[in-house]
């Protein structure tokens, strides 16, 4: 019954937006001012309808109402409450259900931001991302209905996967999606916009609004993966270039590049094809992870089940939108010419430039990276891996130089900087200058590129330190630059001076590392209503006899029969201890996993701080244009 | 007026003067052979996501020994993933590394950095071009 | 006008190859939704099809022999690898005793990470079609085989030759191509 209704609102959807789509079209060539309000209404029965079917599935979850197919394949009744919802998206047809909804909030909130824009480019922007909704409806009713029912109805559903049973990944797929979906307004935008003849900087200062708030969630997004990855897959590890996390990183990528972008147009009402560029390529990068990501087209841990006929509607899908917004582009490019303007070697336009050209860079590396396999077995039928060693290679040379103009771009000024010395950069060196020495003293690597990689990022770190502190100017700017170059320190940090000790040990044994001494004392077994934990007691002792005690666990699970291994972490402001064990089969010893992971904590602050940019940036209202 | 500059020239020179000598020398801490680090790079062909050293599974765990005694037999690193490469062809290393077939795969990237590098340059240029007009 | 022209053509050229390349894409993509995307090591992968020599203990006498002395005993030897903890294995046990019985074939199990006493039980249980069974108790050695799992088959002839490369448990299938390599 509860499967039906949710179909049943489902379709009602659709056929709201359809009409949407067709009174858009019939009004857009009229000559009243204001939108009919007919569309507003429909956009809102249009959420409405997709809420109630939303609200409709996580009620089945939580009655366990296992005559639908979806909550039989992911759901258990003995499942705590919190995993029965988060369970709702932690499948791919519930996940789809988050898109949609996701999909038509923003819609509805573009609608009601959008009061002071012209009509016509409101229409537009209405009409083209009913497309995309359109699109996303009929994937989800033709193809991957979380409404399915079964017969005869199951007694007990299969449950969720344990590794997915977690706070942090509970929530991690809703923020993750308001960022992916949050492009499509810029998508619709842009290309409106580019119809309209409004590509200047007064359309710029309403899709910055958009560009921020997808990159803030889409930051959060990542960041909850990476925590996520962190802790539970066992290895320490918080970034695998697995080709799931690249196709995150890559709508990322060109965000910030068009967040750059966008305010280059807002200040200057220069740059204003790329910008458009930029908007629709940020949107394409987010289907194609989706289509990489659901088809089961490439090998990777998170991969979802494997179902041809989705993968095949997406790649169409996606299709479908690279060519409506190629023949755009050519048809109305002509429309919003590029107003000539000198632009000077020592300028924040420059610097805005460099900074793309890197980013696009690294943006290719990574799409590069991760297709060019497929496109290799296609033709050549021969296999290969992409992974770490690639992505270093190609990447790491070029943070040299990316960090220096990083260092250096922001104290820019719009049309031309005129540098006057003064006595404060000296102080500036000299911190720069004592704080990399320590750093590279500290880390024991005396090598002079580290080193300058150093001086750029703690040059960065206290200019933009000073932007705020003292000047209390561009705060979103300062902060994020600040998160950022803190971010690429702790990584740099870290990278360079984790330790680990991975050893079979039997309870009683102990092992030393870094002058602290790991004692295994002993192992309980616990009984939970969901799994069964073995839990070892390890006591790490340190030169001044302090003594922390680490609680790894290995759990297994009933619904499904899965063993995971939760790692026990002592974080402190210097470094993380990360224990995990493992089972071994047949033997009573156990693996055991020991690391010191330096500046941990700080690597997730200071993305905290990268989003708090994003945030001020949002509410920070501009007061001068240098147009 | 004059003597300030002057003085702050010589500020100037001090610090490049500074910054060199307090350069380091160029001495990584070499790299020795290592399990975890070679296991890094090569894929587990079991759980096909992950990477030998992060997998638990009986061919990791073998693996890991298997790697170990190549070490002690005086293997080099790259010897090690040639060996595994030929029992197991490239796909096992997630170093695509160098051929006929994968030249594209390094290649687009770098053509993309020169492209949009031109690309910028000309921009700049010809803006200056158009005004000195 | 005429630079006009020029740039309008230039644009048109620009459009009509990145339409080219995006059609290809679009192919290979949705060919590529057709491919297998699990990975298999195929045997033309390795350029050598030779076994490298090793040696193990024997499960039953505990005495070490060398995998190419024992495959110069007979024409053609099967190697496969096995373990009493593997539920595939039990099925295949049958397929490898219907081939125990050729003369010019001998059969040469890998215990693969296996208790000696589990083993034991197994072939008690399940019949013993195997002339030698090696001791493979870290696993590396399934490794020099080129081998990532339980069970895996390899045909061998005299000169140490892989003939054949079984991923998985044997079928018919692999059972009538076995027949037919062997009694040519």
């Amino acid at each position: 019954m509860i499967s039906q209704i949710g179909f049943i609102s489902l379709f009602l959807g659709l056929s709201f937006s359809l009409l949407i789509f067709l009174f858009s079209l019939l009004d857009v060539n009229n000559n009243l001012v204001r939108i009919d309000k007919k569309i507003l209404k429909l956009i809102f029965f249009q959420f409405c309808s997709v809420i109630f079917a939303f609200s409709f599935l996580i009620f089945a979850f939580l009655v366990s109402d296992f005559s639908n197919e979806t909550v039989y394949n992911n759901s258990h009744s003995t499942k705590p409450l919190f995993y029965k919802i988060t369970g709702v998206w932690g499948n791919h047809e519930g996940s789809l259900l988050l898109w949609l909804l996701v999909l038509t909030s923003f819609v509805l909130f573009f609608a009601i931001k959008s009061k002071n824009e012209p009509k016509n480019f409101r229409l537009h922007t209405i009409l083209f991302h009913q497309i995309i909704t359109i699109g996303f409806f009929i994937f989800v009713l033709k193809t991957s209905s979380p409404f399915n029912l079964i017969f005869p109805v199951p007694s007990e559903g299969l449950g969720l996967n344990p590794i997915l049973q977690d706070p942090a990944l509970g929530i991690h797929p809703p923020i993750l999606y308001v960022g992916y979906v949050g492009t499509s307004i810029v998508f619709a935008s842009a290309l409106s916009a580019m119809i309209n003849g409004y590509v200047n900087n007064e359309w710029a200062k309403n899709l910055k609004f958009w560009t921020f708030l997808s990159w803030i969630f889409l930051t959060g997004g990542i960041l909850l993966g990476s925590i996520w990855a962190y802790y539970e897959l066992g290895w320490g590890g918080f970034w695998f270039w697995d080709p799931v996390e690249n196709i995150s990183l890559m709508p990322w990528l060109s965000l910030t590049a068009l967040l750059h972008c966008v305010v280059t147009l807002e200040k200057r009402n220069i740059l204003k094809n790329w910008t458009i560029i930029l908007s629709l390529i940020t949107f394409m990068l987010s289907i194609t992870g989706t289509f990489l990501v659901r088809s089961g087209i490439l090998n990777s841990v998170h991969t979802f089940a494997n179902d041809p006929t989705r993968g095949i509607y997406i790649l169409i899908f996606l299709f479908v939108l690279i060519f409506i917004s190629f023949i755009i582009f050519f048809l109305f490019e002509n429309k919003n010419p590029e107003i000539k303007k000198e632009i000077f070697l020592l300028s924040k336009e420059t610097s805005v430039l460099i900074n793309n050209w890197f980013i696009i860079y690294f943006l290719t590396v990574i799409l590069v990276g991760t297709i060019y396999p497929i496109f290799l077995d296609v033709i050549s039928s021969e296999k290969i891996s992409v992974g770490p060693p690639f992505y270093n290679k190609l990447i790491l040379p070029f943070l040299l130089p990316f960090f220096l103009f990083m260092s250096i771009g922001p104290s820019m000024q719009w049309i031309k900087t005129n540098f006057k010395f003064k006595i404060k950069y000296i102080v500036y060196l000299f911190l720069t200058l004592a704080a990399s020495l320590i750093t590279v003293i500290f880390l024991n690597e005396k090598n002079i590129l580290l080193y300058i990689l150093f001086l750029a990022l703690f040059y960065l770190a206290f200019k933009s330190l000073e932007n705020f502190v003292i000047k209390k100017s561009n705060l979103a700017q300062s902060f994020s630059h600040l998160g950022f170059a803190m971010l690429m320190i702790s990584i740099l940090v870290n990278s360079f001076s984790s330790t680990e000790v991975i050893k079979n040990l039997n309870v009683g044994e102990s092992f030393n590392l870094n002058n602290e001494k790991i004692f295994f004392k002993n192992v309980t077994t616990v009984k939970k209503n969901n799994y069964d934990s073995i839990q070892g007691l390890f006591e790490i002792t340190n030169n001044k006899n302090e003594t922390i005690k680490l609680k790894p666990e290995i759990r297994i699970y009933n619904q499904p029969v899965i063993a995971t291994s939760e790692a026990a972490i002592k974080t402190t402001f210097l470094k993380d201890r990360f224990i995990t064990i493992n089972l071994i089969k047949d033997e009573n010893i156990f693996n055991v996993r020991y690391q010191n992971k330096p500046f941990m904590i700080w690597i997730w602050i200071s993305t905290l701080i990268i989003i708090f940019g994003g945030v001020f940036a949002i509410f920070d209202k501009t007061k001068k244009n240098y147009i | 007026m004059k003597l300030i500059q002057l003085s702050k020239n010589k500020i100037l020179y001090l610090l490049i003067i500074l910054v060199i000598i307090l350069i380091p020398q160029n001495n990584f801490s070499d790299d020795s052979l290592n399990v975890n680090n070679i296991s890094k790079n090569l894929r587990c062909l079991i759980c096909q996501g992950q990477s030998v050293y992060d997998s638990n599974s009986d061919f990791a765990l073998s693996m890991k020994i298997f790697i170990q005694e190549k070490i002690e037999a005086g293997l080099t690193e790259n010897e090690i993933y040639d060996l595994l490469i030929k029992k197991y062809g490239q796909w096992i290393s997630y170093d695509p590394g160098y051929s006929k077939t994968t030249f594209l795969l390094w290649f687009i990237p770098l053509l993309f950095f020169l492209f949009g590098g031109a690309i910028i340059y000309f921009k700049i240029y010809n803006s200056k071009k158009n005004f000195k007009k | 006008m005429c630079l006009q022209y020029l740039i309008k053509q230039k644009k048109i050229i620009f459009s009509l190859i990145l339409l080219v390349i995006l059609l290809i894409s679009f192919f290979i993509f949705n060919k590529a939704l057709k491919n297998e995307n699990v990975y298999f090591p195929k045997l033309n992968d390795n350029k050598d099809y030779y076994i490298e020599d090793f040696s193990l203990p024997e499960l039953f006498t505990n005495e070490k022999l060398s995998i190419k002395q024992l495959l110069e005993k007979k024409d053609f030897s099967i190697v496969n690898i096995w373990a009493s903890w593997c539920v595939p294995c039990e099925k295949e046990n049958s397929f490898l005793i219907s081939l125990s019985n050729f003369d010019n074939l001998q059969i040469i199990g890998v215990n693969y990470k296996d208790r000696n006493k589990n083993a034991k039980s197994f072939l008690n249980k399940f019949g013993n079609p195997f002339n030698y069974n090696l001791v493979d108790a870290n696993g590396t050695t399934s490794i020099i085989l080129g081998a990532y799992g339980v069970p895996e088959t390899f045909l061998i002839n005299k000169n140490k030759k892989i003939l054949l490369k079984i991923i998985g448990p044997i079928n018919n299938n692999h059972l009538n191509e076995i027949n037919s390599i062997i009694k040519k």
